[in-house]
């Protein structure tokens, strides 16, 4: 094998341009990594209280069922609820006592009677949200109303907020890396002009000038991202109770944080690191292209 | 096999390399290129292997007009066509082995038959011994076998060789010679451009005699006397004289 023999060589000849590649090429991915994740954790944390019912309307004590038929009917009149949901009394019970199984101190003093029953309201869209609000605000049984957008919105903005500073900076760093990739296989055509210039004198194809080149940047991408994985992978593992704690009562990561032995978690975990890498080994070449567009004609 | 038909090369500035040069070399002919330096005997090899485009006119191998090729399949070209440089262009580091080998893999061949060709050809140009050491601990007729080697190893039907003797005595320059014979012996065609003027009256091969761009003389047992014709030529109003 000419080519990965090359490529080794082209390596061991200069370990400190390696290096300065592959460090690039792992903080790249270290950052970008980090800031994906967050990213994606937002989008499913938003997505989670988006897909949930907007308003929550606690009855007062003495309303139950017929209140909350009275109220449902009212608001689906004006066509702006897709669904509602009735929770009596003891459903909030049975849904408090889940909540709370691991702490049997609260769940003594707690009765059917001390909880309110609720009615679960989703708008068709959010822009609707303020206006039902007012509506049942003036209903009769209504105690509180427990208004959600406030929470999305909060978690939009910090979602976008990620969003911006985390591509602005892996953005940056991925034109960096291209240019520090650039930079040392173009120090590398310089130094091997003339081997180029034999190899292109005996018959070698354009390729196999070019494909030993295109590797190397290829191998700097590859084993920049595997390092940014293992680091990203032994954080995940090394925060999942916290994670776990904080977001498990949200589906998607109640199943992957639950158990670091799970399918679903070593999955999850093998496609993020083969993307990397994919991505990594992409980025890599690309790098290596731009110098050989640029230095070899 | 080889024609140039009506072939001219300008360098930048108008500077003339070749000046209508109309040759045809047919397969397995062993041709000197004689001349002073400076005359055009480099462009006309370089021409050969595409490493420069005529201004004008056309040159066809085995009836294909080179100036098709692209920068893309010029490898094509190259790979018919071996070269034989003053200054060996050998990788110093690598092995007598390695070099050769090296166009061997470029072909893509299977790692048992290049140490087949390898071997073949390090023995045709005396070498078997000599195959680990590297450039740098070979005398200068050794470099000039091992890069006689690697032109030839990937079988090319052409063999130019451009001033391969220059930097060696006599006895190690004919060494070189007998080895180009037997490679020209075996069917390939070679074109050496030399200053060797005891080496091409030995020869007496066809000699092709380039002067100011022109071929001013073209005979089928050549000598290096090129004061003697030149006059001749030029006093019959040789076209190509004219020009300088």
């Amino acid at each position: 094998m000419p080519i990965t023999r090359d490529v080794k060589t082209h390596i061991r000849r200069s370990p400190y341009q390696a290096m300065a590649a592959t460090l690039t090429m792992f903080l790249t991915f270290l950052v970008g990594g980090v800031f994906f994740l967050a990213t994606m954790t937002s989008v499913m944390v938003l997505g989670y209280f988006e897909g949930k019912p907007q308003i929550t309307v606690f009855l007062t004590p003495k309303a139950g069922q017929l209140e909350a038929d009275n109220l449902k009917a009212k608001l689906e009149s004006t066509g702006k609820v897709a669904s509602t949901q009735y929770v009596s009394k003891e459903e909030a019970l049975t849904i408090y006592r889940q909540q709370n199984q691991n702490d049997p101190l609260l769940l003594e003093m707690v009765t059917a009677d001390i909880l309110p029953a609720s009615l679960e309201v989703s708008a068709t869209d959010p822009q609707y949200l303020s206006e039902l609000v007012t509506a049942i605000e003036g209903t009769e049984g209504v105690d509180e109303v427990v208004y959600q957008r406030d929470v999305v919105d909060s978690l939009l903005s910090w979602t976008n907020a990620i969003r911006l500073v985390g591509g602005t900076l892996a953005l940056l760093l991925v034109i960096d890396s291209l240019l520090i990739i650039g930079t040392v296989i173009a120090m590398k055509i310089a130094l091997k002009r003339e081997e180029i210039e034999i190899l292109m004198l005996v018959g070698a194809s354009p390729w196999a000038i070019r494909a030993p080149f295109v590797l190397e940047g290829g191998v700097y991408g590859l084993v920049g991202a595997g390092l940014a994985s293992v680091i990203l992978g032994a954080l995940i593992a090394w925060l999942r109770p916290y994670l776990f704690s904080f977001l498990g009562s949200i589906p998607p990561f109640g199943m992957l944080l639950g158990s670091l032995t799970s399918p679903v978690f070593l999955i999850s975990i093998a496609v993020f690191i083969a993307a990397n890498l994919l991505v990594g080994f992409i980025l890599g070449a690309i790098g290596s292209s731009i110098a050989l567009r640029r230095y070899l004609k | 096999m080889i024609y140039f038909s009506n072939v001219s090369k300008y360098y930048p500035g108008n500077i003339p390399g070749l000046i209508d040069v109309t040759v045809e070399i047919p397969a397995g002919e062993f041709v000197f290129l004689i001349g002073p330096s400076g005359s055009g005997k480099t462009t006309f090899l370089r021409l050969l292997i595409r490493d420069l485009l005529p201004s004008s006119g056309v040159i066809t191998i085995e009836n294909a007009d080179i100036s098709k090729f692209t920068p893309s399949n010029i490898h094509i070209l190259r790979r018919k066509v071996g070269i034989v440089f003053q200054d060996f262009k050998l990788l110093l580091d690598r092995t007598v082995y390695e070099n050769i080998a090296m166009v061997l893999e470029i072909l893509g061949k299977p790692e048992r038959d290049i140490e087949k060709g390898v071997m073949n050809v390090l023995d045709l140009v005396g070498l078997p011994d000599k195959r680990n050491l590297f450039p740098m601990q070979l005398s200068a007729g050794e470099m000039q076998r091992t890069s006689i080697a690697r032109a030839i190893v990937g079988g090319p039907k052409i063999l130019l060789a451009d001033e391969p003797t220059g930097n060696l005595d006599p006895d190690t320059a004919w060494g070189i010679m007998d080895i180009l014979k037997e490679v020209n012996d075996l069917g390939t065609t070679v074109i050496v451009a030399s200053h060797n003027a005891d080496i091409v009256n030995k020869m007496k091969k066809r000699t092709l005699t380039i002067k100011g761009g022109g071929v001013v003389r073209d005979e089928a047992r050549g000598h290096y006397h090129l004061e003697k014709h030149e006059k001749k030529a030029v006093t019959k109003g040789g076209k190509h004289d004219a020009n300088h």
